[in-house]
């Protein structure tokens, strides 16, 4: 009772807000672990206090869905905490779980897939030197007795590869951070500030990758500057459409548009440039050149976390703009979003027959499924609301499976990537083979797996919306698209491997029970989809 | 009998599981006895069914069962049985047994390609894949919900892949990408009428539902041009499944390259679902469509009854033979669904049936045929008849059979849709009945060429690429390697005739294709019920009166 007087006398609402602030709170924490403890203990105290963070603030989103509290708009209007921000925090914050623990695994890639920490650099480059010098015929001392591995990599090779950096976790908190506040943002500026909350540790994790130093530093300068020119685009869009409507609030750009006649030319085009920059987020084509390049040259947990977490945080950004701020104008510029959906869709699929390496692939078929997502956004309707939001949970998940079981397949100096490394991979390791496959005809929408229920519900509902071409457009891509996806099953059961191919590396228990989730979630939603379905649909966005 | 309705769905499905295990643990034999076991008891249930099934019963669906599954679409997976997916849950359950005894407990399975250890793969895997889709092949033809029976229609091909992929012959990973993928693209485009239809239902009937009797309530308020874009969209999945001629391609691949049993059940009974769904979904839910768009259906089954027979006789490979021979018979089938007459949807009926059992009889016989040549090549046989008489003549019945020759059971059929679609359709009826000259044609050379004469060609004879492999007995791309041996090797057959277990095979077979022939009534009085209900969903009269005499 007292808190609960306190906490209106300040007028906020904290328990709606625990999730968000749970996270931030726990990356500036985060951030204190890595000034104080020592380096070999930072990375278990690291992980295990980060998923404590995201499982606590996933307890506190169920909890919030379940007490049947009212959607309420909490400091001073910037936030807004209703039926569908909870689905999209929930959704956010169970795809962080495996994304975590891939990121943190040490199992696939001796170390840690991100670049070594220096500190821990300039001790192993040491011990190497003080080994060498000192005595040739024994080997450096082991402080840690961890057993010698295969492919140290280009440089020093010493007995245990030198621990990764361990600030990925504060940077992966604050990315999450900053995506549970992009998508429960109830005004333009807070969603441009956390637009850049979530993107600025992205293109940081984007350039860590231990091997394939360039790539990885490629992607990290491309993603960057792409990413700052959305960034601007969205602010002038921000700029124009406050400038017509007098507020940045999303029921007030809706209350003007609605109000005494003016002329719409800010209007639409504050929304065509708001609509470049979260396009470019949740890479739609022709917003999508960053994609591929990124996804390939990104460390794998890093491309996992991205393509799941991203996407739901920037398509849930988007309906709500849409629905919140547009949808009473949505006659009028629904026409042109057509167009940016359907080369969407063509460019995914057409582009992706083309791929030769399977994160280009999954990466043309993110854009792809980008299209997909954006009929159920166009269709400003509660069946394509619920519809938008089941699918970011399933592809979610599928993405993170997939990518999960792509850093398993390694030729000699890292992963393997190459559509011909995976050529007889049914043979040599089915599980992996058989897991894999699975995810691909989800990707593809075949029945009983959730990809085939979320492409449903997105289709039926576009289509109840009068957007008949839409769905053609889009089930004919899902055919082409099966294709590529089929490739890749034809290559691992029916061709034989290369004598010389890569090698499956046993996963560790972490990456396990991430890809494990990853595919009983795809099956769960496919075969029993009812209490997401229900949960999707359970309200709509507060104005 | 709903609770036997959905046994008949999971004990094939359980017993593909227990199979799987079999074969996981090394356990070969044992796999294929167990799934032989289970399609045995399959068949005794289907048996139980059919005795209890009432063709005088008023309502259309029997052994009714729902269990709600999706309440958010509407879904509920409910079954449900009628005259007509009786007699295909019929047809399958005793081609399976018949399938599985052959692959598992004849030579057959020793030309399976090599697995990754070098050594043949083992029957097994292919047991549990064949009694895997059997269960799915059941819901499919007892599902009463539309979005059941999509999801089916999609899941039935991933058992399917697997069969063709892992136990074909040489060109198997092209034909089972090309099958998947066509029948894919077809699904896709159902799936869009499938939403239509859904999203038509919300608004007109109120709560949008999948239930196959609420839709076809649903036909009458439809308007015709929206009737027309859905039944375009299943009629595109079908077409490409039963095939219909510029959708055929696939087949002729498929058939090649699967295993003799699976393509047995690919064509037997698998395509049906194609016409099957013409007769369940595309006439009833769009009555109005399906008259319109006669004649596109009619010209194309008129051709593929023509094309069809003129390729057949022109191949070369048995295989692709028989495949050809089927894609004529499906436009017979076509021919009499679209013609609108009891007389002749219930022939169309009864030749999907009898199709399947000719064409099981035929890919049989080509497959042991060409288990002992070693080859599927029409030309390297000549003159079978003089070591292997029990062989050339059931091999001369199932061409007959499939010629339609009267006291066989393609005949009944046969001569139903011709007559049935006389009245209406006179002109496609006279063009598809010059198809039966070319059937004749196309049967009784094949059979002269490689079964009469005297002995002669590299399979039966030689040290020619048949010689090769029939040693290795492998198939598989070895086949194809010419390696020349000593001419005098010739003149002295290197085959004998079908062991008893081949006859026994076969002898089921032989004895419906008999039974048919001359007692077909049994199974028109469980059919005619289903279909007069189809006649009254369509909405047109009869044009054949009472005396069997056109008005």
């Amino acid at each position: 009772m007292g808190s609960q007087s306190f906490s209106d006398a300040l007028g906020v609402d904290y328990g709606a807000l625990a999730p968000l602030l749970i996270v931030l709170g726990g990356a500036c924490v985060s951030v204190l672990i890595e000034a104080v403890l020592p380096l070999e203990r930072r990375r278990p105290a690291q992980l295990v206090f980060s998923l404590a963070v995201v499982v606590v603030a996933l307890v506190a989103v169920v909890v919030r869905a379940t007490s049947g509290a009212a959607d309420v708009v909490v400091l001073a209007g910037s936030l807004s905490v209703d039926a569908p921000g909870l689905f999209l925090w929930g959704t956010l914050l169970a795809l962080a779980i495996p994304s975590v623990l891939m990121l943190a695994d040490r199992s696939v890639e001796p170390g840690g897939v991100f670049v070594a920490d220096p500190e821990a650099l300039a001790e192993a480059q040491e011990k190497v030197l003080a080994g060498g010098s000192r005595s040739p015929s024994g080997t450096g001392p082991d402080s840690r007795g961890a057993v010698a591995r295969r492919g140290g990599g280009g440089g020093p090779d010493p007995a245990t590869p030198p621990e990764m950096h361990t600030e990925i976790f504060p940077l992966v908190l604050f990315a999450l951070g900053g995506m549970l506040a992009f998508s429960a943002a109830n005004d333009l500026l807070t969603m441009f500030v956390a637009l850049e909350v979530l993107s600025l540790p992205l293109y940081l994790l984007c350039g860590l990758a231990r091997r394939r130093r360039l790539l990885s530093q490629e992607a990290a300068v491309k993603y960057f500057l792409l990413g700052a020119f959305a960034s601007a685009f969205f602010l002038y869009g921000v700029a124009l459409l406050y400038g017509y409507a007098g507020s940045v609030r999303l029921g007030d750009i809706a209350a003007s548009a609605a109000g005494p006649l003016r002329s719409d030319t800010l209007l639409f085009a504050g929304l065509a440039l708001l609509v470049v920059g979260l396009m470019f987020k949740a890479s739609v084509g022709p917003f999508h050149t960053w994609t591929p390049d990124v996804y390939q040259g990104a460390p794998t947990p890093v491309t996992a976390f991205m393509a799941a977490c991203t996407k739901v945080a920037a398509f849930g950004a988007i309906l709500r703009v849409f629905t919140v701020a547009f949808g009473t104008t949505a006659l009028e510029w629904r026409g042109v979003l057509w167009a940016v959906a359907i080369a969407s869709m063509v460019i995914g699929t057409v582009l992706g027959i083309t791929q030769t390496d399977l994160k280009r692939m999954v990466a043309y078929s993110s854009v792809a499924h980008a299209g997909f997502i954006l009929i159920g956004c166009l269709a400003i309707t509660p069946a394509g609301l619920s519809g938008t939001l089941f699918y970011l949970l399933a592809y979610g998940f599928t993405t993170i499976a997939i990518l999960g079981l792509v850093s398993l397949v390694r030729s000699g100096d890292g992963e393997a990537g190459h559509l011909s490394g995976f050529a007889g991979l049914g043979q040599r390791s089915p599980v992996v083979a058989a897991a894999l496959s699975f995810c691909l005809l989800a990707l593809a929408g075949v029945p009983l797996t959730s990809g085939f229920t979320a492409k449903f519900a997105v289709f039926s509902a576009g289509l109840a919306d009068g957007m008949a071409p839409l769905v053609i457009v889009g089930l004919v891509c899902s055919a082409i698209a099966a294709f590529f996806y089929l490739r890749v099953i034809v290559l691992m059961y029916f061709s034989d491997p290369a004598p010389d191919g890569p090698t499956v590396s046993l996963p560790g228990p972490m990456t396990t029970v991430a890809i494990t989730l990853g595919v009983a979630v795809t099956l769960l939603l496919g075969v029993l989809p009812t209490a997401a379905l229900e949960w999707a649909g359970a309200g709509s966005f507060l104005g | 009998m709903s609770a036997l309705v959905i046994v008949l769905v999971l004990l094939p499905l359980v017993g593909a599981a227990v199979c799987g295990a079999l074969v996981k643990n090394g356990r070969d034999g044992a796999a294929r006895s167990a799934g032989f076991a289970v399609s045995l008891v399959e068949l005794v249930l289907v048996a139980v069914v059919w005795g209890l099934f009432d063709p005088a019963a008023p309502t259309r669906f029997q052994g009714r069962s729902s269990v709600e599954w999706i309440p958010a679409f509407g879904v509920s997976f409910s079954l449900g049985l009628d005259g007509i997916a009786l007699a295909m849950i019929a047809l399958l359950s005793v081609l399976v047994p018949v399938v599985i005894a052959y692959t598992s407990f004849t030579s057959a399975a020793e030309r399976f390609p090599d697995g990754p250890d070098g050594e043949p793969r083992g029957a097994g895997g292919f047991v549990a894949l064949m009694l895997s889709l059997q269960g799915v092949l059941v819901a499919l033809f007892a599902a009463t919900d539309v979005f059941v029976f999509y999801v089916m229609f999609e899941v039935m091909l991933v058992p399917m892949y697997f069969i063709i992929g892992r136990f074909g012959g040489a060109r198997r990973q092209y034909a089972a990408v090309k099958f998947f993928l066509y029948s894919f693209l077809g699904g896709l485009i159902m799936l869009g009428s499938v939403i239509g239809l859904y999203v038509a239902s919300g608004t007109r009937l109120g709560a949008a539902t999948f239930d196959w009797a609420e839709l076809q309530r649903l036909a009458v308020q439809l308007p015709e041009s929206t009737q027309i874009f859905l039944f375009l969209g299943f009629f595109a999945a079908f077409a490409i499944k039963a095939p219909l001629v510029p959708l055929h391609t696939w087949l002729p691949d498929a058939g090649a390259a699967s295993p003799i049993g699976g393509g047995v059940i690919l064509v037997g009974v698998l395509d049906k679902v194609g016409v099957f769904g013409f007769l369940r979904y595309c006439l009833p839910l769009f009555p109005l469509a399906s008259r319109t768009l006669a004649p596109l259906v009619l010209v194309l089954s008129v051709i593929g009854v023509l094309y069809g027979a003129l390729l057949a006789a022109m191949q070369t490979d048995m295989k692709r033979f028989v495949s050809y021979t089927s894609i004529a018979h499906f436009g017979f089938i076509g021919l009499g669904i679209f013609a609108f007459s009891q007389q002749a949807l219930a022939g169309s009926a009864l030749y999907m049936v009898n199709h399947g059992i000719s064409t099981a009889m035929l890919f049989l016989v080509v497959g042991m045929l060409a288990a002992r040549g070693g080859s599927n090549r029409i030309a390297d046989y000549g003159g079978v008849g003089r070591i292997a008489p029990v062989l050339a003549g059931l091999f001369l019945l199932a061409g007959l059979t499939t010629l339609s020759l009267p006291g066989t059971n393609s005949f009944v059929s046969e001569f139903l849709v011709l007559i049935g679609s006389w009245p209406r359709e006179p002109v496609y009826t006279v063009i598809a009945t010059v198809g039966i000259i070319f059937a004749a044609l196309y049967v009784l050379w094949v059979y002269q060429r490689t079964m009469t004469g005297p002995l002669r060609g590299e399979a039966v004879v030689g040290g020619g690429p048949g010689a090769a492999s029939a040693r290795a007995l492998a198939g598989g791309p070895g086949s194809d390697t010419v390696d020349t041996d000593p001419p005098d090797a010739a003149r002295k057959a290197r085959f004998g005739d079908l062991s008893g277990r081949e006859i026994g095979v076969l002898a089921p077979l032989v004895l419906l294709i008999f039974l048919l022939g001359f007692f077909p009534q049994p199974v028109l009085d469980v059919i005619n019920p289903a279909v007069s209900a189809t006649m009254s969903e369509v909405g047109v009269a009869d044009p054949v009166g009472p005396n069997g005499v056109a008005r």
